[in-house]
């Protein structure tokens, strides 16, 4: 009988250690894989020139790059010139999103840094990009002409980065 | 007449106020600030939180029920955000778990103090 309760006590150590270890590797935050392969819903983005954009309208492109940036935010600056160099590739079109900025301050960073953008949109509030999933900025979303997330990427967007999207666009 | 009618208007439109402000600060504290340490939304000030508690506000507003509010952010941020995961698939044992060792202790108790009864007679 004592040999049978330390069996079930080893076996009842064995199991929490087991549940202990599988919690280790739980990645808590910054995690984008509940949106990878999801569809966006539809949100209208009020554009600088006072127009409107539906997101509907990604359809038309074959690629599309979502940035959610700001003036304001450093890491923004870094990943910039990085932009620039995806907006030379054929088949992507860069949608820029201007997170709790001030306009004139935007369009002064984009005077200064270079334009990679062929549709700039704002997000005075931030409430818009939480229909994107955006933990906060820099965060870029790649999305396919059916509106499903390829990849996100969270903080300031580097060479194999770009690398990797160019692959992607390129398959 | 008019003054009970403006008084009607004014006790239906404080009571609707209250009430989603109750069903409001109930969801903010059963979100996680995904960007702060052991957090809910309700707690927080930061950037994220702030636009999160608007968000929620204004799905109110737009009529969305509390369950259809947590259905919205876990797709956009996955269960990690509620604090009250629902049941799925993938997290069966964190909701049984602790009755399974609840009933296994119960189990081994009732081993044990069978045991004794039989040694002492």
């Amino acid at each position: 009988m004592k040999k049978t309760y330390s069996i079930i006590i080893y076996i009842f150590l064995i199991f929490i250690f087991f549940i202990l270890y599988l919690s280790l590797d739980n990645k808590k935050i910054y995690d984008t894989e509940n949106i990878i392969g999801k569809k966006i819903n539809e949100v209208e983005l009020d554009l600088f020139d006072n127009e409107k954009f539906n997101t509907r309208e990604i359809s038309n492109y074959k690629y599309t790059l979502i940035n959610f940036w700001a003036s304001w935010c450093g890491p923004c600056r870094k990943e910039h010139k990085n932009l620039v160099r995806l907006s030379k590739i054929q088949n992507l079109k860069i949608i820029g999103v201007n997170f709790k900025d001030k306009e004139i301050s935007a369009k002064i960073f984009l005077q200064e840094m270079g334009n990679p953008f062929s549709i700039l949109a704002k997000d005075s509030d931030g409430k818009k990009s939480i229909d994107f999933g955006v933990y906060g900025i820099p965060e870029t979303i790649l999305l396919n002409k059916d509106l499903i997330i390829l990849k996100k990427y969270i903080g300031p967007l580097d060479l194999k980065d770009v690398n990797e999207i160019r692959k992607i666009i390129n398959k | 007449m008019k003054k009970i009618f403006f008084l009607i208007i004014l006790v239906f439109v404080s009571t609707k106020l209250i009430a989603n402000d109750e069903t409001s600060n109930k969801i903010l504290k059963n979100l996680r600030c995904l960007v702060c340490q052991g957090q809910t939304i309700s707690e927080s000030n930061s950037d994220f939180a702030l636009i999160i508690k608007d968000v929620v506000n204004d799905k109110i507003q737009e009529g969305l029920t509390e369950k259809e509010i947590y259905k919205f952010l876990s797709e956009k941020y996955g269960d990690w955000i509620l604090y009250n995961p629902p049941l799925k698939k993938n997290n069966y044992l964190l909701w049984f778990l602790p009755y399974l060792l609840f009933i296994f202790g119960g189990i081994i108790i009732y081993l044990m103090i069978k045991k004794r009864l039989f040694d002492s007679k």
